[in-house]
């Protein structure tokens, strides 16, 4: 189908019925605060009332536009016409300080925010490294550095733990360097880094402190490896860029940032509201126990449920395109809402509630279009890896702590737990 | 029906492989390939689930004449 005729379908198809589907229909600032993980903002509710799509303000005192729908959510990640990169004015949640701006212009983009023939010429040279068939190849390594990580909780006489120290962090984490080849010595290094990065709130000037560091850092990895060749992930980038003569330090810095903070991160927090969501539903923890065929589904509905990179799919549109009733004009920055599409009543039945049996892998937790997820079948096994097996060695398994006193990480750009008290 | 894939605009995500494996698999550079571009039955639903999962539009399923 074509991108036009599919978008045009969707504006038809919506519920429109006044003019306020180009007005504002809220004014709250967005990205609003995601406080309980059962319950997404109202705004978002506010917003599909009217429309799959609003004007809305930004913290950072802009407007953009904001989709709530999931078709046309899809419709438009998958629209040539929105690009990614994130160096254009308007592009949403960038800071307008002048400083900042100048500093995110003078850096390499990842492939995060690059569109068309350069986005697709970056995406090809890394896909073979992210193959169903490779990434299957790690299952037997995946599940020994479960059970060693479960082993270690076992051990502790207190029969508690933090989940997200004791298995969310390292397990991603541990896979990650290994697959890209950096050393796991130095993760705590990187994570303490990382993890301001992706809050809302980190000022400007720390967030340039530290990405210049973590530049430095993996740079001196990369010059590590172009000496002193590894056959993992990074090392087969550099061995191979080197021998046709492309070899691009900048860019190969930028990759292993981006696969390095997408790898671990995302994956961490999905692992401890997972247990959560699946803990404060016991009939349908007790489903996937007793049948470990039901916990692929599973992980698609917790993906969805959860969604946790509400945000990270934002655009800015290249020229004026029609949406429905509603004009996007050249230069405004859209907001497509992962959470918002995949709480969409018009394709999730009762979306607000979880159903492992609800089949929901047309959710957009891992973006669309040809952005969406390269590192997408790595996750969804290390999470059914990770529930199967922690929950059938630790079958009494229990939060140590009400709902109400986990700290969620309501001003992230990823959504997670920050602690996770558990005991058995 | 038949199974169109353009491997011009694949990204390599690798749904329609985790869709149904008797039908997609990906070469090693990760871009899509049509184990068989006429799959029946279940096969032939779950190929077009794949279709509607497809991030890259890069498949597409073609009605042929005697499909009901």
């Amino acid at each position: 189908m074509p991108e036009t005729a599919s978008i045009t379908t969707t504006g038809t198809a919506s519920t429109a019925t006044t003019g306020a589907a180009s007005g504002k229909v809220t004014d709250a600032e967005f990205p609003v605060a995601r406080g309980c993980p059962f319950s997404t903002p109202a705004e978002y509710e506010q917003i599909r009332e009217h429309s799959p799509i609003a004007k809305v303000r930004l913290t950072t005192g802009r407007e953009a536009w904001w989709i709530a729908g999931h078709e046309l959510g899809r419709a438009v990640l998958a629209d040539r016409r929105f690009s990614s990169d994130r160096r254009r004015d308007n592009f949403p949640f960038v800071s307008t300080d002048p400083e900042t701006r100048k500093q995110l212009q003078d850096q390499p983009t990842s492939m995060l925010g690059m569109d068309g023939a350069e986005h697709a010429q970056t995406r090809r040279a890394l896909m073979g490294e992210f193959t169903v068939r490779r990434m299957a190849g790690l299952r037997p390594r995946i599940q020994q550095i479960v059970d060693q990580h479960i082993d270690e909780m076992l051990s502790s006489e207190q029969r508690s733990a933090d989940l997200v120290e004791a298995l969310s962090l390292p397990v991603p984490s541990l896979v990650i360097c290994e697959l890209l080849g950096v050393p796991y010595a130095d993760h705590d290094f990187f994570q303490g880094l990382t993890g301001p990065l992706l809050r809302h709130t980190t000022p400007p000037e720390a967030r340039g402190r530290i990405q210049e560091e973590l530049n430095t850092y993996l740079g001196t990895l990369i010059d590590r490896k172009l000496t002193d060749p590894t056959d993992d992930l990074l090392g087969r980038q550099i061995a191979k860029q080197h021998a046709a003569g492309t070899f691009d330090r900048t860019s190969l810095v930028s990759m292993a940032f981006l696969l390095l903070v997408a790898g671990h991160e995302t994956t961490a927090n999905m692992i401890s509201l997972g247990v959560v969501g699946l803990l404060q539903h016991p009939d349908q923890l007790a489903m996937i126990k007793n049948d470990p065929e039901k916990t692929p589904p599973a992980v698609e509905e917790l993906l969805r449920y959860f969604t946790i990179a509400d945000t990270v799919t934002a655009r800015v549109a290249t020229e004026d395109v029609q949406l429905g009733d509603t004009t996007i004009n050249a230069g405004d920055g859209v907001v497509i809402s992962g959470l918002a599409a995949d709480h969409d009543p018009t394709v999730f039945t009762d979306p607000d509630r979880i159903d492992l049996e609800r089949g929901a892998r047309h959710h957009v937790a891992f973006g669309f279009g040809p952005h969406q997820c390269i590192g997408q079948t790595l996750a969804r096994m290390e999470l059914q890896i990770v529930f199967d097996t922690l929950f059938r060695r630790i079958p009494t398994l229990r939060l140590a702590a009400p709902l109400d006193d986990i700290p969620f990480k309501s001003d992230a750009f990823v959504y997670g737990a920050e602690k996770l008290p558990v005991a058995w | 029906m038949r199974i169109d894939a353009n491997t011009d605009v694949c990204i390599g995500a690798g749904q329609c492989v985790l869709t149904d494996p008797t039908v997609f698999d990906q070469h090693d550079d990760g871009i899509v390939m049509l184990i068989t571009k006429h799959p029946e039955g279940e096969a032939a639903h779950r190929a077009r689930e794949a279709v509607e999962l497809c991030p890259s539009g890069a498949l597409s399923v073609i009605e042929e004449p005697g499909d009901s």
